[in-house]
């Protein structure tokens, strides 16, 4: 038994990106949430399902009470930062397609651009668990882990910087053609990138994603109900989590090959229950809070094979319009807004639909992905049942 | 009173004798009492066989650099004072397979800024040294 095209993204809704938005997180949930639903044409008293990342500050009880929801039979929570953003959809869409509930909604509100808010900036003087092994070195920031392995992976495969270049320069250039992009009307150049102050070498400003408030939610209900509901619907053909073995959460230095991602463990249970492999999928959002994940993950999720996520970005190969796998079409973490890559999801619907601003044509399979480097989770939405 | 530099908290007592080795001078790594498969970080069970008991056996503290950032701004203020620093992962010669994160320092006692970091490479054999920060002895690395 698989989830295969049972259920369907029927809603999609999101608030403004910005730095210091007015109103509170909730505030920003309780309007993207209400706006999904609206795009789907439900009530909120039809929803009795919620799912959400467990760093997510607004709960359930506070959410449901606003926004006027219906009893709430199904609801979960996803660990592991930006690894659960496709997990929180996926665990919905199988509470769904199960019976648990018939309305679901997913949600992400963050007003991140605050300083303070910024969890790797709130460590305690003593450290405890796994993080005594790498903080008092000064590995103290999420860039600085993923530095460590995109040096290791320059150095066993080539990588260089040129190839994170055309990563951080793709995702700017499709933010330039959306107006709701933090970077619509900031164009970046080469030159920009290779001059850019470091951050933790081999990674420089642009290779990091951006800070930023804003809620993103969407709505999923079953196949039968969406098709009757008021916009297309987006199946959710595939879904996976993974946490692969020997993993440890961010500081993945530890297990016999560390440049093997949860993505590896992701990818396995994601095209086990598709009907389509890797060459099927037109267009592509990729988890990118730093540039050097678009390799990997592009290696993991089998675009390429092992060593070649670096020479795949070449040629213009991840950009709109004519690329082989265009990727992050709205901009991206990097360049349309960091929201924990839930704007990546309402993405991947949008492309199913036929309403991004760089629409890929004949876009029937649309994979997105959740954080490389942490317990992740994807999600394969297509445009036929 | 307590140092800006995160240290590890000893009351951890899945950890505490990989600190007590680094106060003696010496680099321990958990080792399964049963089949002998070392492990770290260290965690309660061996994940080969199951085994609960372990060992924490020295090793000869030498290894090969396997990757190294150098962190600029903006970062905690204690650390942002030393920036640009170095951290490295160092693979001990001794099974390649267990890698410590640590610092390469021009000598055991020096700064982590000390070493220009243009000459840093990847392979490159290190041994570990232990300089002392307020309680704790935190294993770091020279050339050889």
């Amino acid at each position: 038994m698989t989830i295969k095209g049972a259920t369907a993204v029927a809603g999609i809704g999101q608030t403004a990106f910005g730095k210091g938005l007015p109103g509170s997180e909730l505030s920003l949930a309780c309007q993207a949430i209400a706006a999904a639903i609206d795009d789907a044409g439900l009530q909120p008293s039809d929803v009795d399902g919620l799912a959400l990342y467990s760093m997510e500050d607004t709960r359930e009880v506070d959410v449901a009470r606003s926004v006027g929801l219906g009893d709430i039979t199904f609801f979960s929570q996803v660990g592991f930062g930006g690894g659960a953003g496709c997990g929180t959809v996926g665990h919905a869409a199988m509470a769904v397609a199960t019976g648990q509930c018939n309305v679901a909604v997913a949600w992400r509100a963050r007003k991140r651009a605050a300083k303070a808010s910024r969890p790797w900036a709130q460590v305690p003087t003593r450290v405890t668990g796994h993080w005594q092994w790498s903080r008092p070195f000064g590995l103290l920031r999420p860039v600085d882990e993923i530095a460590m392995l995109a040096r290791r992976h320059m150095h066993e495969y080539g990588t260089t910087r040129e190839h994170l270049a055309n990563v951080a320069l793709a995702f700017r250039k499709h933010a330039n053609r959306n107006p709701n992009a933090t970077m619509y009307e900031k164009p970046m150049t080469r030159d920009d990138y290779m001059n850019a102050r470091w951050i933790s070498e081999p990674l420089c400003l642009y290779d990091n994603c951006l800070e930023t408030d804003g809620a993103l939610a969407v709505v999923i209900t079953s196949a039968e109900r969406a098709r009757d509901l008021r916009r297309p619907p987006a199946y959710i053909h595939a879904f996976g989590q993974g946490l692969n073995t020997q993993h440890q959460t961010m500081t993945n230095f530890f297990r016999d090959d560390p440049l093997k991602g949860p993505a590896w463990a992701c990818a396995d249970v994601l095209w086990r229950t598709a009907d389509v492999g890797p060459s099927d999928v037109k267009v592509a959002q990729i988890y990118d809070a730093f540039s050097p994940l678009i390799p990997l993950s592009l290696e993991g999720y089998g675009f390429c094979a092992r060593g070649e996520g670096g020479p795949f970005t070449e040629n213009g190969n991840i950009e709109w319009p004519n690329g082989r796998l265009p990727v992050n079409t709205s901009g991206g973490g990097m360049s349309e807004a960091y929201v924990h890559g839930f704007n990546l999801v309402l993405e991947g619907v949008r492309q199913i639909r036929g309403t991004s601003t760089a629409q890929v044509d004949g876009a029937d399979v649309s994979l997105v992905t959740s954080g490389e480097g942490v317990p992740t989770s994807a999600l394969l939405l297509t445009k036929e049942q | 009173m307590e140092s800006a530099f995160l240290l590890p908290d000893l009351d951890d007592e899945e950890a505490r004798p990989f600190w007590d080795g680094t106060a003696r001078g010496e680099l321990l790594v958990q080792t399964c009492a049963a089949c002998g498969t070392r492990r770290m970080p260290p965690r309660p069970m061996c994940p080969a066989c199951r085994s609960l008991e372990s060992t924490w056996d020295a090793t000869s503290g030498r290894g090969r650099i396997w990757s190294f950032i150098v962190a600029h701004p903006p970062l905690l203020p204690a650390f942002a004072e030393l920036a640009p620093y170095n951290v490295v992962v160092v693979e001990l010669a001794d099974d390649p397979l267990i890698r410590l994160v640590g610092n390469l320092l021009e000598r055991s006692d020096g700064p982590i800024n000390e070493i220009d970091p243009a000459t840093i490479e990847i392979g490159e054999p290190v041994r570990a040294v232990f300089p002392t920060v307020d309680d704790v002895a935190l294993p770091r690395w020279v050339r050889e």
